[in-house]
């Protein structure tokens, strides 16, 4: 698994306390749109969960096996594991806006 | 029928085929579908798709060792499993030995949050995955339709589909691609944009209240194909599609010959019956005898030592037995040494396909020889006359490729005993013998006659046909100026004409004696006018020498006269006994 790139467990939030963020960030290959994606949804945890998210990153293309556990079609695909339910978002998550809509996470916006 | 697509082989090479494996569709196609290429299988809903595509892996994976994979977006592996279960596929067995994969795709819209740009390389590592995990040469997409009613985004939708297809001919496998019947177009997303090369449409149609599976090939790119729609039907080892216009005619033929069991109904057919591996049409209205004559024929082959395999379509074996047993056919002996075996299914159980696929389960787990149909017409009206002539056409054409000898009786309904249905059936039939009834001065008789039987010489007589409790006989019919004669009024006229005969025979006797007479009196005439005769010539002969005697006396008295008057030597005039001559002489 190439290890994800960031992941800071981090408790104690004021607002959120013990809620941990579980993502995992579905791309096939190095590709402009997964690279996009991938400094996206950084920016977005950062400014909604920080310390609280974990994000790993998958590539299909050195496991394609991974693909069928998480009904993956498209690429890039988001998907949250953690907290249930599990959601799924597509595209290079460059519309904010839908992103914490499909993340749950206007709220807290 | 099987599914060697491989040779046929064009002399100019076109399209590689890769056979499907399903019966006769390979026929249609002339091998199969485009090699290296996808196939659009397109239908509405309930009319085989699925079965279609699973049945082109299943057959890939065990009949021509191309391994494949089920990529479902519908159904799960599990369901899948089940499903074809029941065809006798054991995809569970596949899936271990690692021949064919499934995949189930899952997309539910409501889970996907779109945001901006994708593509579906996903799908295509994932199907990458699965292919080059068996090595597979067949690709099932099974229906990709639902990614439509899953990603909101149709012109990504599009784009990656176009991909797609480009990506799996470069990929070099065969693929088969499911889609649903739209209203206006072949499929309800135009995905036979995509697909140019071969397309198939599936259909399922009531008519009559008999729902029957069509199939046609819509177009297929660069090759020969079937354009009519094929009834096809799904049996109990798949699908099979029933070619009837491109069947080959090209079984192999026997010279050997079996006996009716009917000696003098042999002597009809050339004196020995029909051939082996012909198919017998036997026509008649009710109660003419068919089964009698159909039984007749079970036992004598049962006997010989074929193997018979009696379908009956309207009584029970038992019922069969006992009944036969009255005529002096004793059939349980023969069905418990496992030479006679029967199949008796009501008519109205299942449809015509389901009976037909029951006929060829049996025939291929009894190994007959001789197969009986006792009344095929119950199988005739589960289907409209043009499908169930199909039907009828391959189970004939299964037969006779097994060298099966098949007797099909049939009912006729009313007066003329021919026509109608059996008139496109009876095309296909080798032999055909027709019973019927004739009413007439208070009762009503059985008769029988060969309408046709190719091949062979055979009498165009009618017979007239007995059935006793110590079989079926036929016996000569009398044809006289009144017409047939047939029951009493043969035996009356028989009767008269024997008596006919004996005063023919009393009257020779007669005009005999009577001549004998006349010569006997002749003779004594003749003997009396020769008795007569005999009297005259000995009288004669008399007067003949008294005449003689005065001659020479008067002779020797003139002699006497002359020497004693010295006269010179006289002659003697006319016919002067020699004795005076020498008398001179001296």
């Amino acid at each position: 698994m190439k290890s994800p790139s960031v992941k800071r467990p981090r408790p104690r939030s004021p607002r959120r306390p013990r809620k941990l963020w579980q993502l995992r960030l579905y791309v096939a290959g190095q590709t402009p749109k997964s690279l996009a994606a991938f400094s996206n949804l950084k920016q977005i945890c950062e400014n909604h969960l920080k310390g609280r998210y974990g994000i790993e990153v998958v590539d299909l293309l050195e496991q394609p096996h991974l693909s069928k556990g998480d009904q993956i079609l498209a690429i890039p695909t988001l998907v949250r594991k953690l907290p249930q339910p599990v959601r799924k978002i597509i595209g290079d998550l460059s519309d904010t806006e839908r992103v914490l809509i499909g993340l749950d996470l206007q709220a807290a916006g | 029928m099987k599914n060697n697509g491989s040779n046929h082989s064009h002399p100019i090479a076109c399209l590689p085929k890769c056979p499907t494996g399903i019966h006769g569709l390979d026929e249609i196609t002339g091998g199969g579908v485009p090699r290296g290429r996808p196939t659009l299988v397109c239908g509405g809903a309930g009319c085989g798709k699925t079965l279609f595509a699973m049945e082109f892996l299943v057959r890939g994976a065990q009949q021509f060792g191309e391994p494949g994979v089920f990529m479902s977006f519908e159904e799960t592996d599990g369901e899948l499993k089940s499903n074809v279960a029941s065809l006798g596929f054991d995809l569970a067995g596949l899936v271990r030995r690692k021949k064919i994969v499934l995949d189930f795709v899952y997309i539910e819209r409501s889970e996907i949050q779109e945001t901006g740009e994708y593509d579906l390389e996903g799908l295509f590592v994932r199907l990458n995955h699965a292919i080059d995990s068996v090595g597979a040469k067949r690709v099932v997409l099974d229906t990709l339709e639902a990614l439509f009613a899953g990603l909101p985004n149709e012109a990504i939708l599009r784009a990656e589909l176009r991909r797609l297809f480009r990506w799996l001919k470069e990929k070099g496998v065969t693929a088969v691609i499911t889609a649903e019947r739209g209203r206006e177009q072949l499929t309800r997303h135009g995905l036979e944009e995509y697909v140019s090369d071969c397309v198939i449409l599936l259909d399922h149609r009531v008519h009559d209240q008999i729902a029957t599976r069509h199939l046609r090939v819509v177009k297929y790119r660069g090759a020969l194909h079937g354009t009519n729609e094929f009834p096809f039907l799904i049996g109990e080892d798949g699908l099979s599609v029933l070619p009837i216009t491109s069947l080959g005619l090209n079984q192999k033929v026997s010279n050997e010959r079996i006996s009716t069991g009917i000696p003098r109904l042999d002597a009809m057919l050339g004196k020995r019956g029909f051939f082996r591996g012909s198919s017998i049409l036997l026509t008649g209205t009710p109660g003419t005898g068919k089964t009698s004559v159909a039984a007749s024929f079970a036992q004598a082959a049962a006997q010989r030592g074929d193997r018979v395999l009696f379908f009956s379509f309207e009584e029970s074996p038992n019922q069969i037995i006992r009944n036969m047993g009255s005529i002096g056919l004793n059939l349980e002996p023969l069905v418990q040494r496992g030479r006679l075996r029967f199949h008796a299914a009501r008519p109205t159980l299942c449809g015509l396909e389901m009976h037909l696929a029951t006929m060829f389960k049996e025939i291929a787990a009894f190994q007959p020889t001789v197969v009986i149909v006792d009344p095929i017409t119950s199988l005739l009206t589960a289907g409209t006359d043009y499908e169930t002539k199909g039907m009828v056409t391959r189970l004939i054409d299964f037969l006779k490729a097994g060298q099966i000898t098949s007797l099909f009786t049939s009912l006729t309904h009313g007066g003329h005993a021919l026509q109608q249905s059996e008139i496109a059936m009876s095309s296909l039939m080798d032999a055909w013998l027709l019973l019927q009834d004739f009413e007439g001065n208070g009762e009503r008789n059985r008769m029988l006659y060969v309408l046709k039987a190719r091949g062979m010489a055979h009498s165009n007589q009618v017979r007239e046909f007995l059935i006793s409790d110590r079989g079926i006989d036929l016996v000569d019919a009398y044809i006289g100026p009144s017409g047939v004669l047939t029951g009493a009024s043969r035996v009356a006229q028989a009767a008269r004409e024997k008596a006919e005969d004996l005063a023919g025979q009393q009257e020779a006797a007669r005009r005999k004696r009577e001549l004998q007479h006349k010569r006997t009196i002749l003779e004594q005439q003749i003997a009396g006018l020769r008795a007569e005769y005999e009297t005259e010539e000995v009288d004669l002969r008399r007067m003949d020498e008294q005449a003689g005697t005065r001659t020479r006396v008067l002779t020797a008295e003139r002699t006497e006269l002359a020497r004693l008057r010295q006269a010179d030597t006289i002659k003697v005039a006319g016919r002067a006994p020699t004795e005076p001559k020498l008398e001179i002489q001296r």
